[in-house]
């Protein structure tokens, strides 16, 4: 079943909470190279079928409209995935 | 064996029929908290709380809107997200925008709502700090000219409970200044700034008014001896009431009987 993935990160000025801690918490593991984290969301959206135009501009749409907040989010990527 | 009832029967502060032919509803979704409140702190004004449910596909008839705190649908995805697209949703969205202008009122939960709904411009993020905060938060009344802030003196300084981890409000600076050269600014938080909200904007109102959402809780500052320690939190200016969130309500009840006071 094919899958279309979204990627929504948060936008770069806005803050990042859940970063902010993982990028505390790396170095006391001993995984010290890394000086920033920011923590997006993945979704993925299971279709029936074949991904048409139509269905992946649904998703793009439905990636703008409710699986982000355009105030506080972009929408990174759109892809389809195969099985 | 009777039952006492932990606190009393909500009883208006003025009995008025005038006022409780006014009906105000308050919305709840899977996951609102404040609704009981909400409706609690509409009868102490005088008005007569009607419940709405968030699959109703009719508002009914009802005079003005609140739409309660708690977490609906968890708050997953974001705070407000699933919510916004409630089916009654719509209803309200559109009776907001339309002539009549329909006041709503969103607290909390129920201003993150609104923003996601497009009605108020900006969005909450988490705390600056990163922890849920539950405080009494001096609130100054910046704009009394709204539907919901006619009660208060402009300038009034208010203490309601504050309770929340995804109360920092931020817009872009297009949109704060906008936000301030059209008087849009409701309400400032004074002393401290609980949340890292950008301009220590607390509440904010559409062009028109008749939309206003804040993240302070004016329905659990209603009722005396139940409301904010004033006296700890230095309620400046105000004399010390801890029922300083009844001006909410009573506010729009003015504007739905058309200056009863």
């Amino acid at each position: 079943m094919p899958r279309i993935v979204v990627d929504v990160m948060p936008k770069p000025e806005i803050l990042d909470p859940q970063g902010k801690a993982i990028v505390g918490a790396l170095p006391r593991l001993g995984f010290t190279a890394f000086s920033s984290v920011r923590q997006g969301k993945r979704f993925e959206l299971t279709v029936d079928g074949e991904v048409t135009e139509e269905i992946l501009a649904q998703a793009r749409n439905a990636a703008e409209t409710l699986l982000s907040n355009p105030v506080i989010e972009d929408v990174v990527n759109v892809e389809v995935v195969e099985a | 064996m009777t039952e006492l009832p932990l606190i009393g029967e909500a009883v208006a502060v003025t009995a008025n029929p005038r006022l409780a032919g006014a009906r105000i509803g308050v919305v709840t979704f899977p996951g609102t908290l404040d609704d009981r409140d909400a409706a609690r702190a509409v009868r102490l004004a005088g008005a007569t709380p009607v419940e709405l449910w968030h699959a109703d596909t009719t508002l009914g008839d009802v005079d003005a809107v609140v739409i309660p705190g708690g977490f609906s649908y968890g708050d997953y995805l974001r705070a407000g997200a699933i919510a916004r697209f409630a089916p009654l949703m719509s209803r309200i969205i559109d009776a907001a925008n339309s002539d009549a202008k329909l006041p709503v009122l969103g607290i909390c939960n129920g201003f993150q709502i609104l923003t996601e709904s497009h009605l108020l411009p900006g969005s909450m993020i988490k705390n600056d700090h990163l922890k849920f905060m539950c405080r009494d938060q001096v609130l100054r009344v910046e704009n009394n000219s709204t539907a919901w802030t006619s009660d208060y003196a402009a300038g009034q300084e208010i203490t309601v409970p504050l309770k929340n981890q995804d109360g920092q409000y931020i817009a872009d600076e297009k949109v704060l200044d906008a936000l301030e050269a059209e008087g849009r600014v409701v309400f400032r938080y004074v002393g401290f700034n609980p949340n890292g909200s950008r301009r220590d904007i607390a509440g904010i109102s559409n062009a028109a008014g008749n939309v206003v959402g804040l993240m302070p809780h004016p329905e659990h500052a209603v009722e005396a001896g139940f409301g904010p320690e004033t006296g700890l939190s230095g309620s400046a200016g105000n004399g010390g009431s801890d029922t300083d969130g009844l001006g909410f309500f009573t506010s729009v009840l003015n504007k739905i009987v058309g200056g009863a006071k």
